[in-house]
């Protein structure tokens, strides 16, 4: 009762203002006068993107559940699933105005779009003006979904199921929302600045990945922790999941050109090479260093290239991604193989390694090998001419790494005071399918 | 009447059965159990995190045997199952006080049969 009442105030607070002014929503999007913008192609590709990139979340679930233990399956899917449903909802009633409503100093939306209001079927000429508003607005929360989604990696396996819901509707109000509106919103300061982040790399990766290192430090580690962790339950459904997400990353990142054009080309294909080369990276060290190539090394390292490559993939070469897919099989593997075990921190499923260090990196990368021959629109990096592009990265890495740090170290820590994170030991020992759900994923006996 | 439980490495299974069929011994259970023994294993990886002490996959046989096939299924284990390497297993031997036939309710000798 006390968890619902929570959850029933955040959202009443995070709602704002506009229950009343749904009626405008039917009536803006009753307007037929500019219909004629409408390009169908671009359309038709814009809403298959936004089907693709929801279905990441349920492959994510299934990627981050076959690498926890069979007590906790349920847990991890039910997390992805609950923050498909409620992050949607937030999206509506405030998520996507703070994100994209009209500017307020650079820093974050205004609440004229809550329950979308006046945002309807015709397009909006400043973010894609050839495309329903609406559609942009969907494919857009399906974004704000897998970012909360992606942080779970971090804490798996020892949270609250009532703690998590709460603080993904926090985090995606008061971290999401505001870094969203910073580099992606019309008028946010660090487009204004320049910053280049074509689908993500900042706004999902690394926005997830610092905040992943926060809930890893905050919580603690898991019971046992590093010796006394069975090793993953099912890695074919971390293959699965992984499939899933790479298969999904064509729409988050062609997607993300929001047209049906040569740009969504490039970036269909950057995204795929990234990450194939990611892979192959990440295999040959493990070769090298683990005496086998192993699946779920494999599989990491290709999660990794599609989340270095995501900022990237709208103004780079072929060439730019191999280089970027090589980086992002290096660094978070010498994060995650190497680094996570001397500093001690259990980032359960490697969130903060694998998306926060391939995010930076990508970001950063997006500085070197950028170039105008692909998007006019964009900016010439490093190895283009222009060292300034790298520094204009590395100031939208830091501006978001340390938000994101911050405050989602300030929010874990309001939550843990409010209603306690993390499950009780004895509760965590049993798994969190039982003691958060009343369920088990698998049956023994027929 | 004997209750024979052999514990032996997966990947000998096929070999022991072949051998027990082969002294006509067909009546067998098979699970699948972990277990540790003297034998270390290969550790496993999983991103640079070596699986230390983890119980190593092994297949358990129990096999109730009237005392004339005592002997033979002990060879038949032994003949299927040994290596020669450290993990090859164990076989143990315990009296079967009864044995009944559910469809028949015939006892002992000619219910294990």
């Amino acid at each position: 009762m006390k968890i619902t009442l929570a959850i029933a105030a955040v959202v009443l607070l995070t709602a704002g203002t506009g229950i009343c002014e749904t009626q405008q929503l039917v009536s803006a999007g009753s307007l037929t006068s500019q219909n004629s913008t409408i390009d169908t192609g671009d359309t038709a590709w814009v809403l298959m993107s936004a089907a693709l990139v929801m279905l990441m979340t349920p492959g994510l679930a299934f990627f981050y559940g076959g690498l926890v233990r069979r007590k906790n399956m349920l847990s991890v899917l039910m997390q992805c699933f609950m923050a498909l449903c409620i992050i949607s909802i937030q999206w509506v009633v405030c998520g996507y105005s703070l994100s994209f409503g009209p500017n307020i100093h650079g820093i974050i939306g205004g609440l004229d779009w809550t329950f979308l209001t006046n945002v309807g079927m015709t397009p909006n000429a400043t973010y894609a003006p050839t495309i329903p508003h609406e559609v942009f607005m969907m494919f857009q929360m399906m974004f704000a979904v897998i970012t909360p989604a992606l942080i779970l990696g971090a804490f798996a396996e020892r949270m609250k199921f009532s703690a998590f819901v709460i603080f993904i509707l926090l985090w995606a109000t008061i971290v999401y929302d505001p870094v969203t509106h910073w580099l992606w919103g019309d008028g946010g300061f660090l487009k204004n600045m320049g910053a280049l982040d074509f689908a993500g790399g900042a706004v999902v990766h690394i926005n997830a990945g610092m905040t992943a290192l926060a809930a890893a430090l905050v919580l603690g580690k898991r019971q046992g922790y590093p010796n006394g962790i069975s090793p993953p339950h099912n890695l074919p459904f971390a293959a699965l999941g992984a499939g899933l997400l790479w298969f999904g990353w064509f729409g988050f990142n062609a997607g993300s050109a929001l047209k049906a054009s040569g740009l969504a080309g490039n970036a269909f294909a950057v995204t795929h090479i990234a990450g194939a080369v990611a892979g192959v990276t990440w295999s040959v060290l493990d070769w090298l260093r683990y005496k086998k190539p192993t699946t779920l090394g494999m599989i990491t390292g290709a999660v990794a290239g599609l989340a270095a490559v995501t900022p990237a993939s709208g103004y780079v070469t072929p060439i730019g991604a191999i280089c970027i897919g090589m980086g992002a099989g290096i660094f978070p593997w010498l994060v995650v193989t190497c680094l996570k075990t001397k500093l001690g921190y259990d980032d359960s499923l490697d969130a903060f390694g694998v998306h926060g260090i391939g995010g930076i990196w990508g970001v950063l990368a997006t500085g070197l090998w950028a170039t105008k021959a692909i998007n006019p629109d964009g900016a010439d990096g490093l190895f283009y001419g222009n060292p300034l592009q790298l520094w204009i990265q590395a100031k939208a890495v830091l501006f978001t790494m340390i938000y994101s740090f911050v405050m989602g170290y300030v929010l874990l820590k309001f939550v843990d005071v409010v209603i306690k994170l993390r499950v009780s030991e004895h509760e965590e020992r049993v798994g969190l399918d039982l003691t958060q759900h009343r369920e088990a994923a698998y049956t023994i006996i027929d | 009447m004997k209750y024979i439980i052999a514990v032996i490495q997966p990947d000998r299974l096929d070999e022991v059965l072949k051998k027990l069929e082969e002294k006509e011994i067909h009546l067998v259970t098979v699970s699948n159990v972990v277990g540790r023994g003297r034998q270390k294993g290969v550790a496993e990886v999983y991103r640079g995190h070596k699986e230390q002490g983890s119980l190593l996959r092994k297949v358990k046989l129990e096999i109730a045997v009237n005392d004339a096939f005592v002997e033979p299924a002990i060879k038949a284990v032994i003949d299927g199952a040994r290596t020669g390497q450290i993990g090859d297993g164990k076989i143990f031997i315990i009296d079967l006080p009864e044995c009944i036939r559910i469809r028949t309710g015939e006892k002992g000798n000619m219910a294990i049969g």
